[in-house]
C-alpha cells in the first residue's frame, strides 16, 4: 500500500491520523480515497473541478507532482505521497 | 569598509576560523554581512542569537511588538523582566551583551507594503520570522523586487519548514521563491496561527537554528544553501523530508500589492463594525443579574484552561449551532482577544439575521487584566 502523509494543519480532518494507506494507482485516485474516508478534507484539498488546490502541494517522494503528470502520476505500492500546505507561524 | 578582524575578534571566532572551508575569509564575510531579521519572536530569537554569536557584522531587527508572558515559552531572547518592553530594543541589548563587535539597528515598526522596500534595501539577506500569510507574501515579494535572498522558515504546532528563496544562481537568474512554492495562500481560517493553534516551544529553536545556519551559508558561500528545496520537520514523529521546489513560469512579481486582500483578509478598517461591550460592562451585567446569554467561540482546549462559564461554540461550528443562540435576549460573544468573536458575529448576522449579538471587547485577555486577575490570560 502507498502512504499519504497528512500535515499537522489538516489532521483535524483525519481524526489526528498522521498518515493514510491507499491502493490508488494514481495520485488523483489516492487523494480521492483519502477524501472519501475523511470527507472533511475534501473542500480543503480539491476544488470544484476536483483538481488539487493551489495552496496545497502534493509530492510523490521528493518530486512535486506538477513536475510529473499531476493527478495522473502513477503511484507505486510502496510510494510515499506528501501533502504540503503553507504554514505561516513564526513568533 | 574594514572587514579585517581585530585580535579580540580572532580569539572570539577561533572555532569558525579553524574550519578549513570557512577560515578567516568566511569570518570576514560574516563581519561584512548585512542581515535583516523580520520578527524577533520564536524564530527570530534563535536566528538573532546565533547570527550575533557568529559575528554577522550588521543586523537589522524589525519588530513593533512588546514582550508578553506567553512569549517566554519559546522566545529565548527575552526574560521575565522584559515583559511589556519593546522586543526589538530588548533584543538589541541582549545581542550586544553577547557580542559587542556588532552594528545592530532596530526598526520598531510593522513590516508593511509602504516601508518594505526601504527596509530591505540596505541588507544582503532577509530572514523571515513573521507569523502570518500577508506578511510572508510581502517579505517574499519585497525580496524578489529588491534582489535580496529570503531565508524562509515557518512553524506550526510540531511542524517546521525551511528554504532559501530568490538565491542568485550561476546563470544570473534567481532560484525559486515562496510564490513558486505556494502561488496562493490558504483561505482564512484553514491554517491557524501559533497563537490559536499552538506551537511546541522548542520547535522554533530547532527550525530557527537551521534558518540561522542557512543565513551563514548564504553570507559566506560555504556549503550548499537550501535553494530549490524545502526542508520539512515533524517533531512529533521526528520525520524529516527534503522536497524539490521548482520555478514556475506563472510566477510574476512586478509590484507590491494589497496582501491582506490577496490573503482574503480585509483590513480592520474595512470590516463592518459589530456592537461591542467592555469587560467592565459585562461584569456590571453579571452583578446586576441581567438576563443575557454568554457564548465562547474559542476551542475546547482553550476553554479547559480558562473560561467565563459561557456556552462553548467554537468559531468553526457557529453556523451549525446557530439554533442554540438566543434571539430574544442580549447575547455576548467572546473569544481570546475579540477577533474570532467579531468574525462569529458577522457570520451569524449575515446568515441568520441576528441583531442582538455583542462582542466582548478585548476578550478573555481583557477580562483577566481588568476584572479578574485570577483568570489565566491565555
Amino acid at each position: 500500500m502507498a502512504k499519504i502523509i497528512i500535515p499537522t494543519p489538516l489532521r483535524k480532518f483525519t481524526d489526528n491520523l498522521s498518515s493514510f494507506e491507499t491502493n490508488g494507482t494514481t495520485v488523483q485516485e489516492a487523494i480521492e480515497q483519502l477524501t472519501q474516508t475523511h470527507t472533511g478534507l475534501e473542500r480543503h484539498l480539491l476544488d470544484d473541478n476536483r483538481n488539487i488546490r493551489s495552496f496545497i502541494r502534493v509530492y510523490l517522494g521528493e518530486e512535486d507532482i506538477n513536475s510529473l503528470e499531476k493527478g495522473a502520476t502513477a503511484v507505486a505500492p510502496n510510494a510515499v505521497i506528501s501533502i504540503v500546505p503553507a504554514i505561516a507561524g513564526g513568533i | 569598509m574594514n572587514t579585517s578582524l581585530t585580535p579580540a575578534e580572532m580569539a572570539r571566532y577561533a572555532r569558525h576560523i579553524a574550519i578549513p572551508e570557512f577560515g578567516l575569509q568566511g569570518q570576514e564575510k560574516l563581519k561584512a554581512g548585512r542581515v535583516l531579521v523580520i520578527g524577533s519572536g520564536g524564530l527570530g530569537s534563535p536566528v538573532l542569537l546565533y547570527l550575533a554569536a557568529a559575528g554577522v557584522g550588521h543586523i537589522g531587527i524589525v519588530d513593533f511588538d512588546t514582550v508578553d508572558d506567553s512569549n517566554l515559552q519559546r522566545q529565548v531572547l527575552f526574560t521575565t523582566d522584559d515583559i511589556g518592553k519593546s522586543k526589538a530594543e530588548k533584543a538589541k541589548e541582549r545581542l550586544l551583551a553577547l557580542n559587542p563587535h556588532l552594528d545592530i539597528v532596530v526598526y520598531k515598526t510593522r513590516f508593511t507594503r509602504e516601508n518594505a522596500l526601504d527596509l530591505v534595501k540596505d541588507y544582503d539577506v532577509v530572514a523571515d520570522g513573521t507569523d502570518n500569510f500577508p506578511t510572508r507574501y510581502l517579505v517574499n515579494d519585497a525580496c524578489v523586487l529588491a534582489g535580496k535572498v529570503n531565508v524562509y522558515a515557518s512553524i506550526f504546532q510540531f511542524e517546521g519548514q525551511v528554504s532559501v528563496f530568490n538565491y542568485p544562481l550561476a546563470d544570473g537568474s534567481r532560484g525559486p521563491n515562496y510564490r513558486d512554492m505556494f502561488p496562493e495562500p490558504p483561505p482564512p481560517g484553514l491554517v491557524p496561527n501559533c497563537a490559536e493553534g499552538g506551537v511546541l516551544g522548542v520547535l522554533p529553536g530547532i527550525i530557527g537554528s537551521m534558518q540561522a545556519s542557512e543565513v551563514i551559508k548564504v553570507l559566506t558561500g560555504v556549503g550548499e544553501p537550501l535553494v530549490g528545496r524545502l526542508f520539512l520537520f515533524d517533531a512529533a514523529s521526528f520525520m524529516t523530508r527534503i522536497l524539490k521546489v521548482q520555478k514556475s513560469p506563472d510566477t510574476k512579481i512586478t509590484e507590491l500589492i494589497n496582501y491582506e486582500q490577496f490573503c482574503g483578509l480585509e483590513s480592520p478598517s474595512e470590516l463592518r463594525p459589530v456592537k461591542e461591550i467592555t469587560v467592565q460592562e459585562l461584569y456590571d451585567w453579571q452583578v446586576q443579574g441581567a438576563d443575557f446569554q454568554l457564548i465562547d467561540v474559542r476551542e475546547p482546549h482553550e476553554y479547559a484552561v480558562a473560561n467565563l462559564e459561557g456556552e462553548l461554540i467554537p468559531l468553526g461550528t457557529v453556523s451549525a449551532a446557530a439554533h442554540r443562540i438566543l434571539k430574544d435576549k442580549k447575547v455576548v460573544v467572546h473569544c481570546r482577544s475579540g477577533v474570532r468573536s467579531a468574525k462569529a458575529i458577522r457570520e451569524l448576522e449575515d446568515l441568520f439575521g441576528f441583531e442582538n449579538l455583542y462582542n466582548l471587547k478585548g476578550g478573555i485577555l481583557a477580562w483577566a487584566k481588568e476584572v479578574d486577575a485570577s483568570v489565566p490570560a491565555v
